[in-house]
């Protein structure tokens, strides 16, 4: 009961201290109003070099920048409670680690997905580029299953973030990874075999190959295999963030570094 | 000549600061050279060889003013944060001549950026860089990032009142790359966002690097860079004072 007390209720308390009491000074330029210019650049960036459909890039970048908040916001949940001097007396607690990290993650994922439909909707409106209405629930599922993904993925930052005190240089690298490697932009047939290949160990290439087979008309159970994919990879980050932040806690608690980090 | 002084004093301490900083320098120049590896692919891939210059150079000026967008809007409440804001406003100088250096040093870490998406366009494509106008090139670049740096003093300035200043900007930097042409030719956008486009500085900084690399009129651009360059200084002084002494009246300088 406690431990379900910790994941929601703290779960909870974090996000709202991350967007500094949920400012809409800094969640609408954030979270709504840069990932929809992403999209518009990459897609006219697109159109100059003749490469593919608007379509591609709206669902590429949309997914991808489910990645943002997956990323920064499990890292920012660690880093935040060092540079508010809550690190210490948090790690303190008897809490349930994984109820407490966990708890985190819940909503920074739907805060994921929040911001990839906003994305989504905000930049197929702006470059008039539309999606069967039957394609919209299937599309859905793989939003929220990427955004699982990335938040996973984000768990590792998290925990690096533990240890690293510019742990927000090495996020944005993972960012910028995702970016070029996934298919986002690039289909992943024009990249160099050995990108391919790494895309293949990433959250978002499967769920954006799920999500752009359902734009083109492939229901949800031909797309199962992909989804269930990156489901896998989003659980594999999560559970090698998760054993990695354990071992740092305990190093930091050893070695006496937890501020200083 | 004391203000010439503090300006000078001022960019170099600002710029010894900003060269330390992890963030600034890690993301600052890889980012840059990320998204000119994606526009290197994308314009390859679209057989569009020749523009890989273009992404190059257009990479690094969109390093410059990402560097911009973000540091310098945030420079106000940065100084709040370490305490130093009413210091810095009750110095005997203008707070503008204390406020533009750093703005101007912040953008002058765009020059990792510059050398660094340079040499892995060249290291890893292969691409060259001409310098047609070698000279003009050499101004070029100091008076891009002078004027972007000055951009970003204006834009700081309307933005002084906000406590999420940085934020805002941050939200400004892929809309200034696209109406800059950064990447792309604006002929790409729609003909009513052009004026647009002609009054942002980053667009004349970008054809002049362009044109003195690849042969134009690069000197025409420089001159239109430098004359925005002034015109967003201008309107940057005219703000400060006014928000300077909104903030006294109000006693609000530490609070907003």
């Amino acid at each position: 009961m406690i431990s379900l007390r910790v994941f929601f209720v703290g779960g909870l308390i974090s996000y709202r201290a991350l967007f500094n009491w949920l400012n809409p000074w800094i969640f609408f330029p954030t979270l709504v109003v840069a990932p929809i210019f992403q999209v518009l650049f990459f897609a006219l960036l697109g159109r100059a070099a003749g490469l593919e459909s608007d379509r591609f890039y709206v669902i590429g970048n949309a997914l991808q920048i489910a990645a943002l908040p997956g990323l920064f916001a499990m890292s920012f949940t660690i880093t935040g409670e060092r540079y508010s001097q809550t690190l210490a007396p948090l790690l303190a607690t008897p809490a349930n680690r994984a109820a407490l990290f966990l708890g985190r993650a819940l909503p920074v994922t739907a805060n994921a997905a929040f911001v990839c439909v906003v994305s989504f909707v905000g930049s197929a409106l702006l470059l008039h580029v539309t999606f069967p209405s039957s394609t919209l629930l299937p599309l859905a599922v793989a939003i929220v299953v990427t955004s699982l993904s990335c938040t996973g993925f984000g768990f590792l930052g998290g925990a690096i973030g533990l240890r690293v005190r510019d742990s927000i240089v090495l996020i944005n690298l993972l960012d910028a990874v995702l970016l070029v490697f996934c298919g986002v932009n690039i289909p992943l047939d024009e990249l160099p075999e050995w990108m391919s290949q790494v895309a293949q160990g990433l959250p978002v290439t499967h769920g954006l190959e799920a999500a752009r087979r359902i734009a083109d008309g492939a229901r949800l159970g031909e797309v199962r295999g992909l989804l269930l994919a990156e489901l896998a990879i989003g659980a594999a980050y999560a559970a090698s963030g998760y054993v990695l932040l354990r071992y740092l806690e305990r190093e930091s608690r050893r070695l006496g570094t937890l501020e200083t980090a | 000549m004391r203000i010439l002084r503090v300006l000078g004093v001022g960019w170099l301490l600002h710029f010894k600061i900003i060269s330390r900083s992890p963030f600034a320098i890690g993301v600052g120049a890889t980012w840059p050279i990320v998204n000119a590896t994606i526009a290197y692919f994308m314009y390859r891939a679209g057989s569009h060889p020749q523009t890989l210059l273009y992404a190059s150079l257009g990479s690094a000026v969109a390093g410059i003013w990402s560097i911009a967008a973000i540091d310098v809007t945030g420079a106000v409440q940065r100084q709040r944060w370490w305490g130093t804001l009413e210091l810095l406003v009750g110095a005997p100088v203008p707070f503008a001549v204390v406020l533009l250096p750093m703005a101007l040093a912040i953008a002058s870490a765009g020059i990792y950026a510059l050398a660094t998406t340079l040499l892995w366009g060249r290291l890893v494509y292969g691409i060259p860089l001409p310098l047609e106008h070698a000279v003009a090139f050499v101004v070029a670049v100091p008076v891009t990032i002078a004027s972007i740096g000055v951009l970003g003093f204006a834009l700081s300035m309307v933005l002084m009142r906000f406590r999420t200043a940085s934020h805002i900007g941050n939200s400004l930097e892929y809309p200034v790359w696209i109406a800059s042409g950064l990447l792309f030719p604006i002929a790409v956008l729609p003909a009513w966002s052009h004026p647009i486009s002609w009054a942002l500085a980053p667009t004349w900084g970008m054809r002049a690097l362009l044109h003195s690399a690849l042969g134009g009129r690069p000197w025409h651009d420089i001159a239109l860079c430098a004359g925005l360059a002034a015109v967003y200084a201008a309107a940057g002084i005219a703000l400060v004072d006014r928000f300077i002494d909104a903030a006294r009246r109000r006693a609000t300088l530490s609070l907003t």
